[in-house]
Order: structure tokens, then sequence, then C-alpha cells
């Protein structure tokens, strides 16, 4: 097995007596990805601030590899029109001044040539891909990643885990990503959290996706989603919407 | 032209440059309400400085300041809105202070002075104290630029980048209070908020960069300083509103000149 990174160990969290976490274990390796999964309201974002060590659990702890160097992408990014920022200037505010890793950033989420546009000029696609630059920028071992394609339309979502995915590849730091759209992340992802307070299960993406407790939560449309995603894709969209062939595809029998 | 005229302007234009720079980051951090509330609770520093018959400039600070502190520890704990809470100390400490001014029977106060600012009321001791604090305030603003800014864009992504925010907006809150300090007689205690964002806000039709704001807004400021005290001494109007009404003037003319280009 890889190098673990993170490991949270019965993590407990209530605020004014109600229990926003209980109980919750959960480990990322490097070069995994572990997506977390649940309905609103879950804890998700909870135990993400726990694990960053924005907030202290009530009880259990979090232990990390030690120097680990974390990449944050926080699930909102309000940008005020008072604000004159470009997006280079926003890869700056990290504290790494370096002119030339902030276009490779850039550039590794496809944005450079948008390096001298205002932020707030940008889409919702285009801004979470800078964000996710800021969060390459410090080289980090561990990508923490609240529901990385918030605000972004479906075709650019694929697209975004996709390039999370070859991020993941090419630089083996472990992802740590919250979620609610049960579709796409699954194809992406190594390991599934699902939970809801607790952990109600986890396992490979495939296996949770059996299991009761994944359908009591998510009830049986998931499941067809599931269905409907195991009948394999044999192309992609790219980013202008056009399809791209996959190289070894069987032949599309659901949704492509 | 007269000596007190000449340190008019110096107290103006100290106050401008600060104010510009500290201006542009509570635009930016929404903070236009925490102003408003230091520089409130500022005149309960002119009531307690008269009761002890010190000039007001040192007890303003420190009420300023310990106001500041207040606040920052206040919004860590939740049970009212952020704007409940600078309303309750804004108008406590005002009320504070003009109850303890009516205690004092024996002071005559020119009230509106400080409320308002006067030209008059500025000595050299002023100007030293208003350039020195100046200085200080840009140089520490500079010090904790890029940290202070971070954490007003997104302060959770800051702290996991490793800036300390609770003690970069501590000291932020703390220059705001030097800058009330600052303020305080060529300005008045009710116009600082509105030395601090009007020029501001009307240098960001200029900046494409958060810093070239902030110096365009010390260039707005020092112009609206000008003129305002200008006017004021032409047609004996209190020195504070006619600064702010001049910088106000600037904030519309490029309003109404940048709606035109586009």
């Amino acid at each position: 097995m890889a190098e673990l990174l993170l490991a949270a160990d019965g993590v407990s969290v209530d605020f004014d007596g109600r229990v926003a976490l209980s109980n919750v274990s959960l480990t990322v390796h490097r070069g995994e990805i572990v997506s977390l999964i649940g309905p609103n309201g879950a804890g998700k974002t909870t135990l993400v601030r726990v694990v960053l060590g924005l907030l202290q659990p009530s009880t259990g702890r979090v232990a990390t590899l030690p120097g680990l160097r974390i990449g944050y992408m926080p699930q909102f990014m309000p940008i005020d029109e008072i604000l004159p920022m470009t997006a280079a200037r926003f890869l700056a505010l990290s504290g790494v001044s370096d002119e030339v890793r902030i276009a490779k950033a850039l550039a590794d989420v496809g944005t450079d040539h948008l390096a001298g546009a205002q932020l707030r000029d940008l889409s919702g696609g285009e801004l979470r891909r800078v964000i996710l630059a800021r969060a390459l920028l410090r080289e980090p071992d561990l990508l923490v990643l609240d529901e990385p394609v918030q605000g972004v339309d479906v075709g650019g979502q694929a697209e975004l885990y996709g390039l999370i995915t070859r991020l993941r590849d090419q630089t083996g730091c472990g992802v740590l990503m919250v979620s609610h759209d049960l579709h796409i992340v699954m194809a992406e992802t190594d390991k599934v959290v699902c939970m809801n307070h607790h952990v109600c299960c986890t396992g490979h993406p495939e296996a949770v996706s059996r299991m009761p407790e994944y359908l009591a939560l998510f009830g049986p449309a998931a499941a067809q989603h599931l269905a409907l995603y195991a009948h394999g894709h044999d192309h992609r969209h790219d980013q202008h919407g056009d399809v791209v062939p996959l190289k070894s595809g069987r032949p599309m029998d659901g949704h492509g | 032209m007269d000596d007190f005229v000449l340190r008019a302007f110096a107290a103006g234009l100290g106050a401008a440059a600060a104010a510009g720079p500290l201006g542009a980051f509570v635009v930016w951090g929404r903070m236009a309400y925490f102003g408003e509330a230091l520089a409130h609770s500022a005149i309960l520093g002119v009531a307690l400085g008269l009761a002890v018959g010190l000039d007001p400039t040192w007890p303003v600070l420190i009420v300023a300041a310990a106001v500041a502190l207040l606040l920052s520890a206040l919004q860590e704990s939740r049970g009212l809105a952020t704007d409940t809470l600078l309303g309750i100390v804004a108008q406590g400490t005002l009320a504070l202070g003009l109850v303890v001014l009516a205690f004092l029977r024996n002071v005559r106060v020119d009230l509106l002075g400080y409320l308002f600012g006067d030209v008059l009321a500025v000595t050299p001791e002023d100007i030293v104290f208003i350039w020195g604090a100046a200085v200080l305030a840009i140089a520490v603003l500079m010090r904790i630029w890029r940290p202070l800014l971070s954490t007003l864009v997104h302060a959770e992504l800051a702290q996991v980048e490793g800036v300390a925010v609770a003690r970069v907006r501590v000291t932020f809150m703390l220059l705001i209070a030097l800058l009330v300090a600052i303020a305080l007689k060529i300005v008045g205690l009710l116009p600082i908020t509105a030395l601090l964002i009007i020029p501001a806000a009307t240098a960001r039709a200029f900046a494409r960069t958060p810093e070239r704001m902030a110096l365009i807004a010390a260039g707005i400021g020092a112009l609206s300083v000008v003129f305002g005290l200008w006017g004021s001494l032409v047609w004996d109007t209190p020195s504070g509103p006619s600064i702010v009404v001049a910088a106000l003037a600037a904030f519309l003319a490029v309003r109404i000149m940048f709606v035109r280009w586009r």
C-alpha cells in the first residue's frame, strides 16, 4: 500500500449539543482519490474543516504525515466587484510569488491564457480551475477539494473531474474530495466514503453502490445512475462539447 | 498664509495618506460598519480625556484600540449578527461619551469640533503625532499586506496556507483605531468612515491591481482634503463634512464619466 498521508480516527464534533460528526474514521494514501459523499447537511464540510485543522474535534484525532503539504480548494470563493484581482495575482496571494511557478500552475489546469484576466470576468468553470491552480501551486502531497465542480455546467463537471484524475496521475498526490453528485464522482474515485454524520459505508465505488446503507441514503434512483455508469462510456466530451472517442471503448449501450 | 491653515493642510494630508490604503482594505473586507463603530466609540475617549484634563488624542487612541480588541473578541462568539453587535457598540459608546461630557459642567467643550473637525484645533504637536502615526500605520500595513489581503478574500484558505489569520485581523483593526486618532481633529469623528471608503470606491474605476487602487485612493483622499479645506476656509464650513463633500464630488464625477465611457 502507498504511503499513508492522513488518518482521521474516531472524530466527533458537536455544535451546542447538535451532533455534526459522530465517530468518523477515514484514511487517505498517496496517489489515492477518496470521495466523501452524502446528502446536504451530512457533515462533509465539517469533516473537511477538521482535516484541515480549522476546527478542533470534540473527541478523536487527525494524524498527518509529518511535513504534509495540503492544497485546499474551498467550496465558495466570493470575489467582490470592488476588489481588482487578476488570476495570476490571486495565485500569488498564497505566498508563492515566483511568476514561473504561477504560470506553470495555471497551465496545468488549462488556464494559462487567463493569467491577466480579472477574476470576476471568469466563468464558473474557469474560476474553479484557477482556484485549483492555487491549490497546486504549493506542490501539495494532499489535495482537499470541497465540491470542486460547484457552479460548473454538466459537461464541464466531467472535464474537471478528469483533470483532477490527471493531476493525481502526474503528481502522485492524494486527493480528498467532497461531492454530492454521485454519478461522475464514482467514475473517477478509488474509494468512496458515504456519510451522514457518521460513516454509513466505505469502499470501492462499485461495491459501495450495492450496499444497503448507500441505497438507504440515496434511494433506488442513485442505484439506477450507477447501473447506467456501469454500462461504460465509449466517448467523452471535451470543453466545447464535441465527442472525443476513448481509446478502447466498448460499444455504447447506455448513456454516453 | 496663516500658520493654522498650513497646520490644517498638513494634518489633513497625513490623514488622507493613511486613510487611502486602509480604506481600500476596509471596502475589500466589507468593514465599513466596523470603522463606523470605532469612530463613534472615540467620543467616549474624548469625554474621558477631558474628564482627566488631557488632550483627547491619546485617550481616543486607547479607547478605540480597546473597542477594536473587544469587537474582535466578541465576533468569535456566536449569538449576535455582526451588524447588530457593531450597532450596539457604536451607539452605546457614543451615548456613554455624551453622558460623561454632560457631567463635566466645568469644562467648556467644543463638541461639534470633535464630531465634525475643526481647522483651528490642530497644534504643531498634533502634526508630529499625525505624520508619525500615519507612517507607522502604512509601514505596518505594508508588512501584513499579502496575508491581510488573502485573509479578506478567503480566511480559511489563508489559514490553511499558513497565515496567522486572527493576528492579522486584530492588527488591521488596531490600525483602523490608529486612523481614528489621526483623523480626530481635522476630519472629526463622524466623517471618518467616509474618508476611508469614498476615495477607495472612487479609485476602483482606475485600478487593475489592489496596490494601484490603494495608491490612487490616497491620491483622491489628498485632493479631497485640499479642496475640502479650501472650501471650509472660504465659506466657513466645518472641515470634516467639507472634505467629505469634496470626496463625494470626485466619486460622482468619476462614476458619471465612467458610465459614459462604457
